[in-house]
């Protein structure tokens, strides 16, 4: 290895960052040249003057009580910007969740009112819309008996603008039901009863109305059965139906 | 040399053993005691932050220690101090020693105080570069990752940073002298 070589390792000499190889080479080279040597002690010297002499900075004890408080309160706001944020998820998927939820009831709603409101126009386009054609409430409630497996009370209504034309038995999702036509003026309504816990049922919470296409339905829950009217009469007119079926059921 | 190299431990566990070592490399950078106390913390802030980005099992010192330098110099302080161009060229060639210089002979008359003003008239380049290999004992690979320059370049530099000290000691010795 030339004078030179050994000049340009000198500095990785010194820092040890030399391979065996070339340590073992330098070496040898500085113990047969002064000039070589005397350069490597300089620098070595250098170095080590350095590292003594310059001074090492220290922080005050103040400053690392604050770092470490500093560092500290970072990661517990970090982990406390998390749990905001962690709620308003859980409370978004749970918003979402309700939302869906009514919403797939609200559908299932509209279907078994559709469903109703089918059957009540398919049973007004039969030539034989009822299976017990009576006037008279002590006719039609005993015939259910036997057909489904509940029982019900039909109102008086020889002081009312209703006439009772008879009745028939209905299905709502498999589940069979009291299906009771009335007539008022020129109206025909439809009074469906079901047993509340059938499952579809348990959509409907609350008593409700609804208008759609001319057709008015009213629905309520009463001693466990689900009731049902649908007709083409006012609002006004369907809610007196109501009122009727209602006191007789607690009668 | 200390081994920095780790798998685990949490940010606080490995940082807080190192502030010492870093308020002192910021000290020497800046040159003022609470700037470098503004440095120390802005960089732990900035390493806390981004330290799911640090790749467990890499050198976290000298990831700190890049932090901290950059930090410093995008800082009005360190934009001042490095109006300084180098001319690194990377090669991984260092200067030779010069030859036939008495330095041995110099060094020895040479107290700490002229060694310490003369490694803070250096560039902030080459200031670094020999706190880094000379106080705080980093290999070449090390400071290489802190400067983000490859290894030949740390060599020519630290050559570079050393023949300018030597400098720095000679002209201060002649001034003394000839007062």
């Amino acid at each position: 290895m030339s004078c030179e070589d050994v000049r340009n390792r000198l500095g990785s000499y010194v820092d040890s960052e030399l391979s065996p190889v070339e340590l073992a080479e330098v070496e040898s080279h500085l113990r047969g040249c002064s000039g070589c040597a005397s350069d490597a002690l300089s620098l070595l010297k250098m170095k080590h003057m350095t590292r003594a002499a310059t001074v090492r900075y220290s922080p005050t004890p103040e400053f690392r009580l604050r770092m470490e408080q500093n560092i500290r309160s970072k990661k517990t706001a970090r982990w406390s910007g998390w749990i905001p944020r962690l709620v308003t998820v859980a409370v978004t998927a749970v918003l979402l969740l309700a939302l869906v939820t009514i919403w797939a009831n609200r559908l299932d709603r509209e279907r078994a009112f559709t469903e109703l409101a089918d059957l009540h126009v398919a049973t007004l386009a039969s030539a034989n819309p009822v299976d017990v054609v009576s006037t008279d409430r002590h006719t039609v409630k005993p015939w259910f008996a036997g057909r489904i497996p509940f029982s019900f009370n039909l109102p008086e209504l020889q002081n009312s603008e209703f006439t009772l034309a008879g009745g028939r038995v209905s299905y709502l999702h498999h589940n069979p039901g009291a299906h009771l036509l009335f007539n008022l003026r020129k109206h025909e309504l439809s009074v469906f009863i079901f047993q509340e816990q059938s499952g579809e049922l348990s959509l409907f919470a609350k008593d409700m109305t609804s208008s759609k296409l001319a057709v008015q339905m009213e629905t309520w829950s009463e001693g466990g059965l689900r009731y049902f009217i649908i007709g083409d009469a006012p609002a006004s007119d369907v809610h007196k139906l109501s009122e009727l079926m209602r006191r007789a059921a607690r009668s | 040399m200390a081994d920095t190299r780790t798998d685990s431990g949490s940010f606080e566990e490995l940082a807080m053993p190192m502030l010492a070592q870093m308020y002192n490399f910021a000290h020497w950078l800046t040159q003022d005691h609470s700037e470098a106390e503004d440095l120390v913390q802005e960089t732990c802030m900035k390493a806390l932050k981004g330290f799911k980005s640090f790749r467990q099992g890499s050198n976290f010192r000298a990831w700190m220690y890049r932090i901290l330098r950059n930090t410093f110099l995008t800082s009005r302080t360190g934009l001042q101090a490095t109006t300084l161009s180098l001319d690194d060229d990377g090669s991984g060639v260092a200067e030779p020693v010069a030859s036939g210089t008495p330095e041995s002979i110099a060094m020895a008359g040479v107290d700490y105080q002229r060694i310490q003003s003369a490694l803070e008239g250096l560039s902030v380049q080459f200031r670094e570069v020999i706190l880094l290999c000379d106080l705080e004992e980093m290999s070449y690979q090390e400071i290489a990752e802190t400067l983000a320059v490859p290894v030949g370049t740390v060599m020519s530099r630290l050559s570079r940073a050393r023949k300018a000290m030597r400098e720095a000691l000679r002209h201060d010795r002649v001034r003394s002298a000839s007062r």
